[in-house]
């Protein structure tokens, strides 16, 4: 095997470039000619738009265009990617969400006009001048009155505010309430996941061009996915012919699910291209990040743990209202159904589970997938109530457990929640847990910690999600409309060097490096001589791209299974040139031999001659050696873990210190184990944010308070204690050919549980009668909880 | 509009910028140097921390117009003409301390005047320092490290096998 396979913890190669300032994100691309595009965004949650008049913007310096709602009345709309129906057999309410707001404003953000100018300070100036006579209307931002229609309607014209009211699984309500009802022993936990901004640090950007003695457009944009983005603006926003439209997603700084979906603005700097022969270039402001990206979360849950008096689970039953905002994003619809209530049946054998989920529209922000989707949601509630039941029988949380957790000889199994677990070992997992965080220590700890005034806690957890997002057939019966397949092309060039094109999109996780080590280590080559083109639509085969922790699980699958055609045919070119057949041929280490013969050819020989194929078998073999493989997994995958914090809470002023964060997971294979502590650190963070210091705040009006870095507390350097991460109790996928599972969400999903269980855990050992702090835990939260 | 001129990574380069161009914005705009990054609008994230003569600054709290004559030092200065990263660079990479990229030559800069103020800084003294710099990605454990690699002093395995 060459150095640097699967395995190897290679230092990332596309850091040379983003290190030097030579990383080419979106806006750092102007093209010659460029305009500059501004939106005018409605600054009031909820309006009637009465008229917008662009007159005087038009004639300002430098404008070259405007455009208001009227402009795209004739265009499709951005359509949701799954179809949800209700419990009562109803099809999900789907309310256009047009290219620039028309008729009515719905959100602070919302836009409703654009001007493009000469310079950006041109545009900025003109959209100033836009007249806009907007009339004000009740706002509905609480999801209960929403649900209750007191208010006013997000959409009048489907004449409710709840998109869908859907269970699951409709077939195990009945048991699972006669289960609670009849049950020893009923735990019940009212909470709230708060809605969180994703904040990728890049703010959005596209680029629109059009080529008009072609009729080509080009649009460059900040996406996690670019052919998604193309076959939604091509199929069913603004109808350009796809083989007319290049998307191309450069080095993009972040998404964590913010630029999975098709946004407006890319529509618009298209179609303004298109009329002006010119490029049209938009950057956001982080005020627009705010105000105009999707957000994340928002749930308002109650959830019951039914159980024996011995804490041996009965079932497990969840009513949750989760926000979609005032237009259906692109997952929004598919997040906290069929991504959250799969997964509540958790790493247990729980026999009766039931969920029940109305979606409902406010005038905020779209809600969409962030970091996790859903399966945070899930977790949170699940572990939350265990930790609470655990208190209530008076049984150590890691015992009630590791009674109920799925043995690992039980695989594979069937959840309760309707999923197939494949593989895992959750006690080895609990096992390591102990050992990590030291729990025989904590008592030690907890002493010190007293006598400096302070009240420590140790909070758990066990997770497991579902990743790798799943089978077409599959999730088109549940009512996905796209496949979740992906797709590679290795080709092999002449002189042996090798480019592979894949669907899968690279903002952080370092496929560049990652992938060249699958490849290498089945071709025996140096991984420096593979490449890795993504981002392209001109130059990549069709695929999903980068998200739910996907892209290693599905799209290296596509990237294995076609360089396992590579070999194939390599093999099939190496035999004829050692005079035998194929089935005598076997191949290591980069060299194809005769078994039991030293007569063997190179693969960089082998490579040559399919690209001069002199004295070539050419009746029976094309020439070339390139490859393409669609991957469409056979099962979702299933990574999981055990977490640990201990937190110190300051009983003066609430305020919680997080001494410790151990996150030990199951990913299956490992191909880059650097990599995959970043992403599992990086994914902590963002959990240690959730639970201590982000929450996106609208008032009663619509406004969003935390509308500001200023405002929203993202987790800083000094907000994080060192995260301990340890990848190495793993049981490998059973249905992939590399083993793994995916590793980029379970951070954001292992940690904002533990870490409440652990302030909660801290304030209980202190005396205080607290069972439950919602999100994020600030300081005034606890003081409040301690002084109740 | 003022002409400036500044000397930019060792180099005299001139602009003509308005009153109210922001260096951040002239140096990607006028310079082209797209290096320096813009992650929001109130002087919170840090990507766009370049060296004022000398001193570590965000580049959107400040005026080109008033930096006639200044030495300004900015990412695209900071490895070898060849390419060679420098120490503070080739340790974020050793130590895994990016993965977007897009924080990432704040956060060199950031580290260059950390060090050049405290050559040995203890971890918490690190952390503290970065706190007007944002990363969304790493969760701050590949920096730290990196920092702390970077000013001679160990660090823990960086994988956990």
């Amino acid at each position: 095997m060459p150095d640097g396979g699967i395995g190897a913890p290679t230092k990332r190669r596309e850091d040379t470039r983003f290190l030097t300032g030579r990383g080419k994100y979106t806006d750092d691309f102007t093209p010659q000619n460029t305009s500059y595009c501004a939106f005018a965004r409605s600054q009031v949650a909820n309006g009637v738009i009465k008229s917008v008049d662009t007159s005087a913007a038009a004639e300002m310096p430098g404008v070259l265009a405007t455009f208001t709602g009227e402009d795209f009345v004739e265009v499709g709309g951005n359509p949701a990617g799954w179809a949800i129906v209700s419990r009562d057999g109803e099809p999900m309410k789907e309310p256009k969400r047009p290219v620039l707001a028309h008729g009515k404003v719905r959100h602070v953000g919302d836009a409703y006009a654009a001007v493009v100018a000469e310079t950006l300070e041109q545009a900025l100036d003109a959209v100033e001048a836009i007249e806009a006579d907007i009339d004000e209307q009740d706002a509905v931002t609480d999801m209960a009155s929403a649900v209750a229609g007191a208010g006013s309607m997000v959409h009048d014209e489907i004449e409710t505010n709840v998109c869908f009211d859907w269970g699951w699984i409709e077939d195990n309500r009945a048991a699972t309430d006669e289960a609670i009802k009849n049950a020893p022993h009923v735990t019940t936990l009212e909470l709230i996941n708060n809605r969180l901004v994703p904040n990728a640090l890049e703010p959005r950007a596209s680029i629109g061009e059009y080529d008009p003695g072609t009729g080509d457009y080009k649009l460059t944009t900040t996406s996690q996915n670019p052919h998604l983005s193309r076959l939604l603006i091509a199929a069913f926003v603004l109808g350009i012919p796809e083989n007319k439209l290049t998307v191309l997603a450069p080095d993009v700084g972040g998404g964590f699910g913010s630029k999975i979906y098709h946004y407006s603005e890319e529509a618009l700097v298209l179609a303004a291209a298109k009329k002006l022969g010119r490029p049209v270039k938009w950057t956001a402001t982080r005020t627009e990040s705010f105000l105009a990206d999707a957000h994340g979360r928002d749930h308002v849950t109650k959830i019951e743990l039914a159980c024996e008096k011995d804490g041996t689970f009965i079932a497990f039953r969840t009513e949750t209202m989760a926000n979609v905002g005032a237009y259906l994003s692109n997952f929004s619809t598919v997040t906290p159904t069929f991504l959250h209530g799969t997964l509540m049946a958790g790493n247990y054998t729980v026999p009766n589970v039931y969920v029940n989920v109305k979606a409902v529209f406010t005038n905020t922000a779209p809600v969409d997938a962030y970091r996790g989707a859903g399966r945070p949601e899930a977790t949170y509630s699940l572990e939350r109530v265990i930790d609470k039941c655990a208190r209530e029988l008076g049984i150590d949380p890691v015992e009630i457990r590791r009674k109920n957790f799925i043995k690992k000889d039980q695989y594979p199994y069937a959840s309760a929640a309707g999923l197939e677990y494949d593989s895992g070992d959750y006690d080895t997992l609990m096992d390591g847990l102990e050992k990590v965080a030291d729990f025989a220590g904590f008592e030690a700890r907890r002493a010190e910690s007293a006598k400096n005034g302070k009240l420590r806690g140790l909070g758990i957890n066990a997770y497991v999600e579902a990743c790798g997002i799943a089978p077409s057939n599959l999730v088109g019966i549940l009512g996905a409309r796209v496949g979740l397949y992906d797709a590679a092309t290795v080709r092999v060039n002449p002189t042996g060097n090798i480019s592979v094109m894949v669907g899968a999109h690279s903002h952080g996780q370092g496929h560049e490096t990652a992938f060249p080590q699958i490849v290498a280590d089945m071709l025996g080559v140096d991984p420096q001589s593979v490449d890795i083109v993504h981002g392209d639509t001109s130059k990549i085969p069709f695929g999903m791209g980068t998200y739910g922790s996907r892209s290693l699980a599905v799209c290296g699958s596509a990237v294995f299974r076609a360089t396992e055609k590579i070999i194939f045919k390599a093999t099939a070119i190496a035999a004829h040139m050692l005079e035998d057949k194929p089935e005598n041929i076997e191949f290591n280490d980069g060299v194809f031999s005769i078994k039991g013969t030293n007569k063997n050819v190179g693969f960089g020989d082998v490579a040559l001659k399919a690209y001069i194929p002199h004295d070539y078998p050419i009746e029976d073999l094309e020439p070339g050696l390139e490859e393409t493989a669609f991957y469409d997994p056979a099962n979702f995958t299933y990574p999981s873990g055990a977490y640990a914090s201990e937190v110190e809470v300051d009983p003066e002023t609430g305020k919680v210190t997080i001494c410790s964060m151990v996150a030990l997971d199951d990913f299956g294979v490992v191909v880059n184990p650097m990599i995959v502590t970043g992403q599992v650190e990086g994914g902590l963070a963002q959990g240690i944010g959730q639970a201590l210091l982000e929450n996106g705040v609208y008032d009663d009006t619509g406004q969003l308070l935390s509308g500001s870095l200023m405002d929203y507390a993202m987790p800083r350097a000094d907000d994080l204690p060192n995260l301990v991460v340890d990848h190495s109790h793993a049981t490998r996928c059973t249905h992939n050919p590399i083993g793994s599972k995916g590793c980029g969400e379970a951070g954001a999903i292992g940690s904002p549980p533990t870490i409440v269980n652990a302030v909660v855990d801290a304030l209980s050992r202190g005396g205080h009668d607290v069972d439950h702090i919602d999100m994020p835990v600030s300081p005034s939260r606890v003081w409040a909880a301690m002084n109740k | 509009m003022p002409k400036i001129t500044m000397n930019i990574n060792g180099r005299e380069t001139s602009a003509e910028v308005e009153n109210r161009t922001l260096l951040s914005t002239a140096l990607r705009e006028k310079l082209h140097l797209t290096g320096t990054h813009i992650g929001c609008d109130t002087s919170q994230c840090g990507a766009c921390v370049v060296h004022v003569n000398g001193k570590a600054v965000k580049s959107c709290t400040i005026f080109a117009s008033e930096l006639d004559g200044a030495n300004i030092d900015t990412i695209e200065g900071q490895a070898s003409p060849d390419g060679t990263l420098n120490v503070i660079q080739q340790a974020f990479q050793d130590h895994h301390g990016l993965q977007c990229g897009f924080c990432t030559p704040g956060m060199v800069m950031s580290a260059a005047a950390l060090l050049k103020e405290n050559p040995k800084p203890t971890e918490a003294e690190v952390r503290d320092y970065l706190e007007g710099n944002i990363c969304r990605c790493t969760g701050y454990q590949g920096i730290v490290n990196a920092i702390m690699a970077a000013s001679g002093q160990d660090v823990p395995s960086i994988a956990a096998e």
